[in-house]
């Protein structure tokens, strides 16, 4: 692989830990907290050695406890710092979604923008990985049903890290989902030093035009296989990373559409209410006169999640199953 | 488990005050201006005037006594609804508290010198939350405290304790005020808790528990202030129990005539926070009938400017509704802006 000057090939947990590093060392509100992100690094190793450099009074475990956790954040954003915590796994926010739902996303409103929460909520989510029950949710759904934050999901290294420094930069509460599948299993080239990329834009990863795979963090790389097989046969498909989900560029979305006439929307979670289902409306509101097909979804089932075992082959989308939705719009 | 007392329910003296004459008589002073609002806030909202509003009638040295250990531009204060008396004494302006319970969008949120967050009204939300306020204060080397108001019925919810382990194991500078009043809406104490006394359960968290009289002026301000100090002083929280009783309904819209003795109601008002402190004033010969009724007049002038200023406010225009969601509007907050606008951007 070319590395370029000032660019390295790591992997997307390592850019994450850049991005810490960064934003520790250069605005001194920071500081960084969760569940064994301190001595041990986090489970991921995301802070891997942040504590050694920062010291305990920025980088700090805190007991076991994901309402006690998001609440403190809270408080600390509210009194002047720039809070970074980590929820161990996606699947375990459910303990804090009092504090999101009640407080995270409204505290600015409620208050006229007295008290506002700059605060970034950084957690691990979605399958492949074959983990323990629960450990593969994605609820990301039910994140962007809170009015007030901005969710984000990266499927790069090098859009994470930047997407990162933005999002800690931000004057509003962002979560920050990283794709577990990704964090080891993507590498690529990423600059070095301080950069954000905006938030709020979706990308075109590959161009087509016989129709639109549109997909966020783990289900992009999924979307991007099925364009290449399908490209072996002769159909250019379009593959967008949505990245942001909330605020959705829409725009950039109806464009591709406008361009194919076909839209298939790929995400790992539930199918029933979820993002996807958020994408397909918006399609349908500001694309319609484009569509030759309707919009198809493809996700999980209506079903938990299984844990460790061959049967999450059958929950998660593949390559297959998009290729399946994509005959189904060319032949609509 | 004692609980501190410095007046009997006459508001006699039981032993030495630890408070100036002049802290009597500003104490005094706070504990009628909270009851003044309260009671002319029950009138507007018959007339109409206010929405549901919190009563708390009987609990006025309970949050008066703690607020005035707080300096409103350096402390901090995260109140629950039934907190308005703790409000209005730690320098919230009445006309904003009226529209905050008219629930106009003019009286959400604090003046930028009043460190108080607006009122919670999920339970307990706010505990976890002050604990990081006051952790945060702590980190940057500011010489301050957060105190924060919780009911007995709170106490059972989650968020209290992992809060209150938050706020332990970070020595953040908390005061944790559980307002003991016996009732949650018509749930009594007995039947939310095992325990005899809430202040117990600071144990669980290694952290001192006190239970005082929250019908005593002097306790609650004399406890209040030795935690303040703790806390200033780098040796975290203190988890204060106030004993006191909600002599009011739950909220304008509650009938407590449904769960409870008008007896019980009647022997907690012979206990009454201001009869005792204003006895006290008598006793130590610091008050008379003409500085009674002087005080009643200024009071009632005071509230009759804020209601005009309140109603001074202007309308609530639709638009705000998606103004204040994030620090810049979004494309869906511009979309809904525009049409609530009418069009005219
Ligand atoms: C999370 C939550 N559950 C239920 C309610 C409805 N509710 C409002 S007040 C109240 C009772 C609270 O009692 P307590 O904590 O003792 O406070 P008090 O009203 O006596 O001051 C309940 C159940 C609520 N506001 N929030």
């Amino acid at each position: 692989m070319i590395v370029e000057r000032g660019t390295r090939v790591i992997n997307l947990v390592q850019a994450v830990n850049e991005a810490l590093d960064l934003a520790l060392e250069r605005d001194p509100r920071v500081v960084l907290f969760g569940e064994d992100v301190g001595k041990m690094g986090g489970v991921f190793r995301a802070s891997d050695g942040l504590q050694p450099k920062y010291g305990e009074k920025r980088v700090f475990d805190t007991p076991l406890a994901e309402s006690g956790i998001v609440g403190f954040a809270i408080g600390m954003a509210m009194a002047g710092l720039r809070p970074v915590a980590e929820i161990q796994f996606a699947g375990f926010l459910y303990p804090a979604l009092d504090q999101i739902l009640s407080h995270l996303g409204r505290m600015r409103h409620r208050t006229r923008g007295r008290f506002t929460i700059p605060l970034v909520i950084r957690a691990p989510y979605g399958g492949g990985v074959k983990t323990p029950e629960q450990h593969a949710d994605s609820p990301e759904a039910i994140l962007c049903h809170v009015p007030g934050v901005k969710v984000i999901i990266p499927s790069s290294p090098e859009r994470a890290k930047g997407l990162l420094l933005a999002a800690i930069e931000d004057p509003d509460p962002v979560f920050f989902l990283e794709a577990i599948k990704l964090y080891r299993g993507v590498k690529a080239e990423v600059p070095e030093g301080y950069y954000t990329l905006p938030i709020g834009k979706a990308r075109v990863v590959r161009e087509g035009n016989a129709a639109t795979l549109i997909a966020y963090g783990g289900m992009v790389e999924v979307c991007q296989k099925a364009a290449e097989v399908a490209a072996h046969e002769g159909v250019e498909l379009e593959v967008i990373d949505a990245e942001t989900l909330v605020p959705l560029d829409t725009p950039t979305l109806v464009e591709s559409v406008a361009k194919t006439g076909r839209a298939v929307v790929v995400y790992e979670a539930m199918r029933t209410g979820g993002f996807g289902a958020e994408i397909a409306a918006r399609l349908a509101e500001e694309a319609l006169d484009y569509l030759e097909a309707p919009v198809v979804r493809v996700a999980g089932w209506d079903a938990p999640y299984p844990p460790f075992s061959a049967v999450e082959n059958f929950y998660r989308p593949d390559a297959k199953r998009v290729l399946e939705a994509v005959r189904r719009v060319l032949m609509y | 488990m004692d609980t501190v007392r410095y007046l009997d329910d006459d508001g006699k003296p039981l032993r030495d005050i630890p408070l100036s004459e002049e802290e009597l008589l500003s104490g005094y002073r706070a504990l009628r201006r909270a009851r003044h609002f309260d009671e002319r806030a029950l009138v507007l909202q018959r007339q109409g005037r206010l929405g549901v509003y919190p009563p708390f009638r009987g609990q006025e040295a309970a949050q008066v006594g703690v607020a005035l250990c707080l300096e409103p531009s350096r402390d901090w204060l995260l109140p629950s609804y039934r907190e308005t008396a703790a409000a209005i004494t730690f320098g919230m302006p009445l006309s904003k508290l009226i529209l905050s319970w008219r629930a106009d969008p003019a009286g959400w949120g604090a003046p930028p010198e009043v460190n108080m967050v607006q009122f919670y009204i999920p339970i307990a939300t706010q505990v976890p939350q002050a604990a990081g306020v006051a952790h945060a204060l702590r980190l940057q080397g500011k010489d301050a405290v957060a105190a924060v108001f919780i009911g007995d019925g709170g106490t059972s919810e989650g968020d209290f304790h992992e809060g209150l382990n938050f706020a332990s194991v970070f020595d953040a500078p908390l005061l944790v005020v559980v307002q003991n009043n016996g009732w949650a809406i018509s749930v009594p104490t007995q039947k939310q808790m095992k325990v005899q006394r809430i202040a117990l359960k600071a144990q669980g968290y290694g952290i001192p528990g006190v239970t005082v009289d929250g019908n005593d002026l002097v306790a609650v301000w004399t406890v209040a202030r030795k935690a303040a100090a703790r806390a200033r002083a780098g040796e975290g929280p203190t988890l204060i129990e106030a004993l006191t009783y909600r002599v009011a309904p739950h909220t304008s819209s509650d009938d407590p005539g449904r769960y409870r003795t008008e007896d019980e109601a009647e022997a907690w008002k012979k206990r009454d926070p201001i009869d005792r402190m204003r006895g006290c004033l008598l006793h130590l010969g610091l008050w008379d009938e003409e500085k009674e009724r002087a005080l009643s007049e200024e009071l009632e002038a005071e509230f009759l400017t804020a209601v005009e200023e309140a109603d001074q406010a202007s309308e609530p225009r639709p638009w705000e509704i998606v103004e204040q969601v994030y620090a810049e509007m979004q494309p869906d907050q511009q979309a809904a802006w525009q049409y609530l606008h009418g069009g005219e951007a």
